[in-house]
């Protein structure tokens, strides 16, 4: 589920001359860093939108002064006692030096143009931002206090799927997020999923599938099975952009593709649509 | 072949099944010691073709089945089957993985593993089994969801994601009996249940030990995945100890494909009494109790730590 995590790669470099120029995955040219940052570290040449930090999608998406982070303090023990080359918390600890943070996840409430959300953003720098006890724990102790306190949710998907190193823990997140956005749901606050590059796996096959609007940026690798698991068990040709957002589009399953230079306007627009201000909550209809 | 390891592991133990199934006293309370066995000989176990499947299982528990057809979107999946019958004097419904047997039914169910039509025909049959009243019993036994390119283009994750919110919220008792394999988020589809039983030698994991020794250890030999398998704690006794399942229902010894009349008896024994115990709960206590079972699931290994580094955001 988590196949890609291991090839994790950091967001940000450290130093050296990778600090100055980045090639561009989706065109190969070598771009000035700087340049591709003031463009929301999207490609100027080609539109190849890269992977952001947990920071940096903060700051282009919530207003100034907003956020005030809720369970930064959960953290993960070993239930497996798991060990694979090294043990599991000896992973985890890198993971949360290189990060400072104790986790795949971060929570917390802000406002997007003007509105106030709960919102997650998962870290795919963090072990492949797979869900363990502690990001399943989070987002749904997050979204109950949407629920709770009459707020939206937001949340940005970045993860390659459960974390293997929590075993069968972490499969069990699955449902207890989707309990959890069940609750929500009820309560008539609406859940916005915006799926990042890349979201598959256990993440997919839960709270990213189960957005009442679905989004996602342009590019972002999208799906439940890893291509290559795909292609040794079926033999099958894979067609060309197989698994991308603009191939989940054509099939049903997002209800839009988002610039991320659109998207804080965009979730803007449809949290002042959707009520995303407290106190609009209307009465059902008696049937 | 003959001369393999565990082919004479496995002749060895079938021999001492056969032994103890003639032997009147090893029908009484049995149980095999959890380190007797290694994990990745309970993953053959639970593999194993004869073993018993769920339609064997509604074959000697069900009365009077009707099997339900059908998603009503795309397809029949034969990889899952459903329907409603009665388990003692009780209407119930019926949802579970069917591996198949014969090399044609295999592929026909495609061994167990669905499509997203299997889990929308679950779906229809849990919205229907909540809104009658009916208790709702699963049967897991499947290494996963389809991997493919129609699976993925009909929405194999939303398939399960819906599942995972549907079953949360359905008013009536859900059982669901890990008989099997119980392979990732396949398996979950028909798994946020207020009970979860596990036969002696079923197993239930995020990632099969194959896939997790190709990560981990970026080879598939049969010592890694043997590792993994251990790893993984993927066994019936490892899982009610991490309060994953409620229950380790006992096997005939040497395994369920031994005997599985036997099998089904101590199955339908710990269904009635979990079933007797949940029905007496309220339609929205039964959902408020399933929200709470899997809202602990692995809450007891968080802690409060704040990292020594932490980076202020916004
Ligand atoms: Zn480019």
């Amino acid at each position: 589920m988590a196949e890609r995590e291991q090839g994790g790669r950091a967001a940000a470099a450290q130093g050296g001359a990778e600090d100055l120029w980045v090639k561009c995955p989706g065109c190969r040219e070598i771009a000035f860093r700087k340049e591709v940052e003031r463009n929301l570290n999207v490609c100027p040449k080609c539109g190849y939108h890269h992977r952001l930090t947990v920071e940096q999608r903060l700051t282009i998406t919530i207003d100034r002064g907003s956020w005030r982070e809720l369970f930064e303090d959960l953290a993960a023990g070993d239930p497996l006692e798991f060990h694979d080359s090294r043990p599991y918390p000896q992973r985890l600890e890198q993971a949360q030096r290189a990060s400072g943070r104790n986790d795949a996840v971060v929570t917390g409430v802000a406002r997007i143009e003007g509105h106030p959300a709960a919102l997650a953003v998962m870290d795919f720098a963090f072990m492949g931002g797979s869900m363990g006890t502690v990001v399943g724990e989070k987002i749904a102790r997050l979204v109950d206090h949407a629920a709770t306190q009459g707020l939206a949710a937001v949340v940005f998907c970045a993860s390659g799927g459960a974390r293997m190193q929590e075993g069968a823990l972490s499969l069990m997140q699955m449902a207890k997020v989707a309990g959890a956005l069940g609750r929500l749901r009820d309560a008539r606050r609406p859940y916005l999923a915006v799926l990042c590059d890349p979201t598959t796996g256990g993440v997919a096959a839960s709270f990213a599938m189960l957005g009442d609007l679905n989004l996602a940026e342009p590019g972002a690798l999208i799906g439940f099975a890893g291509r290559r698991v795909i292609e040794q068990t079926t033999n099958q040709v894979l067609p060309e952009g197989f698994q991308s957002a603009e191939f989940l589009l054509a099939h049903g399953m997002l209800d839009a593709i988002v610039p991320r230079a659109q998207m804080r306007a965009t979730l803007g627009r449809l949290l002042a649509m959707l009520g995303g201000a407290r106190g609009r909550r209307r009465k059902p209809a008696s049937a | 072949m003959a001369t393999s390891p565990h082919t004479r592991v496995r002749a060895a133990k079938l021999a001492a099944g056969d032994r103890a199934a003639g032997n009147p006293a090893a029908e009484a309370k049995h149980a095999v010691a959890p380190a007797a066995i290694s994990a990745i000989e309970r993953v053959r176990l639970a593999r194993n073709p004869s073993r018993p499947q769920t339609l064997d299982y509604v074959e000697h528990l069900v009365r009077d089945f009707f099997e339900i057809h059908g998603d009503r979107r795309f397809a029949d999946d034969g990889a899952i089957v459903a329907g409603l019958g009665y388990f003692g004097r009780r209407a119930v419904a019926i949802v579970g993985h069917q591996r198949g047997r014969s090399t044609q039914e295999r592929i026909r169910r495609n061994f167990g593993k669905s499509h997203p039509e299997g889990y929308r025909k679950a779906a229809r049959v849990y919205d229907l089994a909540s809104r009658m009243g009916l208790p709702l019993i699963t049967f897991i036994d499947t290494q996963g969801a389809e991997p493919g390119l129609g699976a993925e283009e009909r929405g194999q994750a939303e398939a399960i994601a819906a599942n995972l919110e549907l079953m949360m919220r359905l008013e009536t008792p859900v059982i669901a009996c890990v008989i099997g394999e119980g392979g990732s988020g396949g398996a979950l589809a028909l798994g946020v249940a207020n009970v979860i039983l596990m036969q002696e030698n079923a197993c239930y994991s995020v990632i099969t030990p194959e896939g997790c020794a190709a990560i981990l250890w970026r080879e598939g030999g049969p010592e890694r995945v043997a590792d993994a398998a251990a790893a993984l704690k993927l066994s019936a006794p490892d899982l009610l100890r991490l309060k994953v399942a409620d229950e380790v229902v006992p096997e005939p010894p040497g395994g369920a494909h031994l005997d599985p009349p036997h099998a089904a008896r101590e199955l339908g024994r710990a269904l009635e009494r979990q079933l007797a115990r949940l029905e007496r709960l309220s339609p929205i206590r039964l959902r408020r109790a399933r929200e709470k079972k899997f809202a602990a699931m692995g809450a007891g290994f968080v802690s409060s730590r704040r990292v020594e580094n932490q980076r202020p955001l916004g």
